[in-house]
């Protein structure tokens, strides 16, 4: 190990022998005691304690949660009440009308959240691809624009949210420039109609740049000489676009769809902040509704969270299995969790 | 429909500068406006006075009114650009104002007073940067303690996550045991398990272990992502099992083949997933939400939302905090931008 180390590495090198040689011991002591190819379970097991803990033991409390009543967290002191939450939830005269539900903010939500998915997914994927179309001819400063674009996927929803709440708010920019072509100020979040637009803008604008580089990276894959043939055979710009690229591009636009679809179904962060669900309940989407009952209100109605989250997680199921269905590339196509 | 579709389906490597280029750069300088242009106006706004923010249309660049010390006034005084009633225009500075009428001096001469209306006096402005919203969030919120809760998580976790996934990717990636692949594919199948479908059980977890209001509450669920171990089991596999079959005929334990071959390997594979873990704690709201509920716990996500829910938004502080929070992100975006999309573009991870 006699190789020149840069001044920088010079603490993490000092630091990683030092850990090197407190756990050498010890491990080299369990080593011998469980042999060598069982020692994996060592390497696996904190990894695996931590998802068991906080992924796989959640998610059996969960029914549990949602099958008992009452307010007290601790899952002993919870009266069973078998289906009593979901029928609290799905209490309607019709389901078209949400006004006529027992919990009508839960149907509002839903709808709202099925109307902001298809929305807000169709206009960014057609977005994504005519941005990746671009930048896929051949432009100058190609790196950067591609980088325009991404930048606002690194963003926290919060940040977003800010960001575009400041330059919506009624003394705001955009009204400035309204003004100056003589219109009148719009209260944009304060109204129903364009609250909702802004919602699928700001997370349009805000993940768009993922999508894009999804569809790029499809794009690149196509072999040129696909195109020369069809050049020599003098294809139409349509026919090529059609024949070629669409069909090539297909995998990735399905694994772009279904993903969009997985994430906007969970939509919350960026439009707490900007709206906080309001006007009235016109942008109060499913996961709001979530944190709302478990979390917000002052009566945590724990039963009545679960057993919305239920829900979510079987229109999550469906969506999941349409994606392993139709990319068969499986796990490896992209994943629902956002954030690890 | 032809000509559009034949713009967007023209290849690279094909050299005509026809109007379809035009449009292209078009749409691209559209884009740059759209998605640069609110970020701009955000970090321009965060260095306007709060007078400078009220106003209404906003300037582009901040500006500050000029101010002059003037002999016997202790503070300094703000410098208008005043009417006189006899028709000319000259620079004064403002002594006291009241109702409608200003008393104004000339700097260099403060003996004689002027009577204006305030109608015909106007504030005389220069390009100014008002640092002080930035200095003064730290004395006024605590926010240097939001700051550091939001380092503490994002560093902490994020090396936790480098070590359990590292150890994980190993062991699935570099030995053949028993149920190896049933684990490997437990652990994958977390991917299509969102953490907001477990909100509920996951804050009874949590406040079962008394992580609740702790630091560790938000640190420890978000450990081990199954991206990392995926991505680092994916990397791993290049690594040529010789090596560490050379290190076994050399005695070396199986720890320290994991610490001093492999994980050095990994470095390029480590780097990607401690730029992802970065910005993923750095910019986690939900959780931390639920299970920080008290002020001094508050992670720079939590606290922005406090303050712009409050009644009286205090925008100049708002704007700067907002700054700062975006600025981490922001600088790992200029310098490894490449590495992020070209890690995205693999793995199909975010």
């Amino acid at each position: 190990m006699s190789r020149d180390r840069h001044p920088l590495l010079a603490l993490p090198a000092a630091l990683g022998r030092a850990v090197l040689d407190v756990l050498d011991a010890p491990m080299r002591a369990v080593q011998r005691l469980v042999g060598v190819p069982r020692i994996a379970w060592i390497f696996v097991g904190p990894n695996l304690a931590i998802l068991g803990l906080f992924t796989f033991l959640p998610i059996v409390i969960n029914f549990y949660f949602a099958f008992t009543g009452g307010v007290a967290l601790y899952p002993s002191q919870r009266p069973f009440t078998g289906l009593e939450n979901l029928e609290t939830l799905f209490e309607c005269e019709s389901y078209l009308d949400p006004s006529t539900c027992r919990k009508d903010l839960f149907w509002r939500a839903i709808f709202n959240t099925g109307k902001f998915a298809v929305l807000q997914v169709g206009l960014m994927v057609a977005f994504a691809l005519i941005t990746a179309l671009v930048l896929n001819r051949k432009i100058l400063g190609r790196g950067f624009f591609r980088g325009v674009f991404f930048y606002p996927v690194l963003l926290s929803p919060v940040v977003v949210a800010l960001i575009w709440k400041w330059v919506l708010q009624r003394e705001g920019v955009l009204n400035a420039l309204l003004a100056g072509a003589g219109a009148s100020p719009v209260g944009w979040l304060s109204e129903a109609p364009t609250a909702f637009f802004w919602c699928v803008f700001v997370s349009i604008w805000a993940h768009m740049g993922f999508y894009t580089l999804i569809l790029l990276a499809g794009l690149q894959a196509i072999p040129p000489d696909l195109y020369e043939a069809a050049e020599m055979d003098s294809a139409s710009p349509w026919r090529r676009f059609s024949r070629i690229t669409l069909p090539l591009l297909m995998p990735n636009l399905i694994v772009v769809l279904v993903l969009g679809l997985i994430r906007a179904v969970q939509i919350f962060d960026e439009v707490f902040v900007l709206t906080g669900g309001g006007p009235g309940s016109a942008t109060t989407f499913i996961v709001q509704f979530i944190y709302q009952t478990g979390f917000a209100e002052s009566i945590h109605q724990y039963g009545l969270a679960a057993a919305a989250s239920l829900v979510l997680a079987l229109s999550l199921l469906a969506l999941t299995l349409v994606q392993l269905r139709l990319t068969k590339k499986g796990l490896a196509g992209g994943s629902g969790r956002d954030h690890g | 429909m032809a000509r559009l579709v034949a713009f967007l389906s023209a290849q690279r490597g094909r050299a005509r500068a026809d109007w379809t280029d035009w449009v292209s750069y078009a749409y691209l300088l559209l884009g740059l406006l759209l998605m640069f242009g609110p970020v701009l106006w955000l970090v321009l706004s965060s260095f306007k006075s709060p007078a400078a923010l009220n106003e209404f249309p906003p300037q582009l660049l901040p500006y500050g009114q000029k101010t002059v010390i003037v002999a016997g006034h202790e503070k300094p005084l703000p410098l208008f650009s005043a009417t006189l009633p006899d028709g000319t225009t000259r620079e004064l500075a403002e002594v006291r104002r009241i109702g409608i009428q200003a008393t104004l001096v000339d700097p260099a001469a403060p003996e004689e007073e002027y009577k204006v209306n305030i109608r015909d006096r106007k504030p005389v402005r220069h390009f100014e940067l008002a640092t002080s919203n930035y200095t003064e969030i730290f004395g006024k919120f605590s926010f240097g303690t939001y700051l550091w809760n939001s380092v503490f998580i994002t560093v902490i976790a994020t090396l936790i996550t480098l070590l359990f996934n590292a150890m994980a990717a190993f062991a699935l990636s570099k030995y053949r045991f028993g149920g190896r692949d049933a684990v490997f594919v437990l652990i994958i199948s977390t991917l299509m398990i969102p953490p907001t479908i477990i909100l509920v059980p996951n804050f009874l977890v949590v406040s079962e272990l008394g992580l609740l209001n702790s630091l560790w509450g938000v640190i420890w669920p978000a450990v081990a992502t199954p991206t990392g171990v995926f991505l680092l089991r994916q990397y791993m596999l290049t690594i040529p099992d010789e090596l560490l079959d050379a290190a076994r005929m050399d005695h070396a334990s199986e720890w320290r083949i994991f610490w001093r071959i492999v994980l050095p390997l990994s470095a390029p594979a480590l780097a990607v997933l401690a730029i992802f873990s970065v910005m993923w704690r750095w910019n986690d709201f939900l959780w931390p939400l639920i299970v920080l509920s008290r002020s001094e716990k508050f992670t720079l996500q939590l606290a922005l939302n406090a303050f712009q829910g409050e009644l009286t938004t205090e925008w100049h502080y708002l704007l700067a905090m907002t700054v700062i929070t975006l600025l981490p992100v922001t600088l790992v975006f200029a310098f490894l931008q490449r590495h992020i999309t070209t890690g995205i573009a693999s793995a199909g991870v975010k």
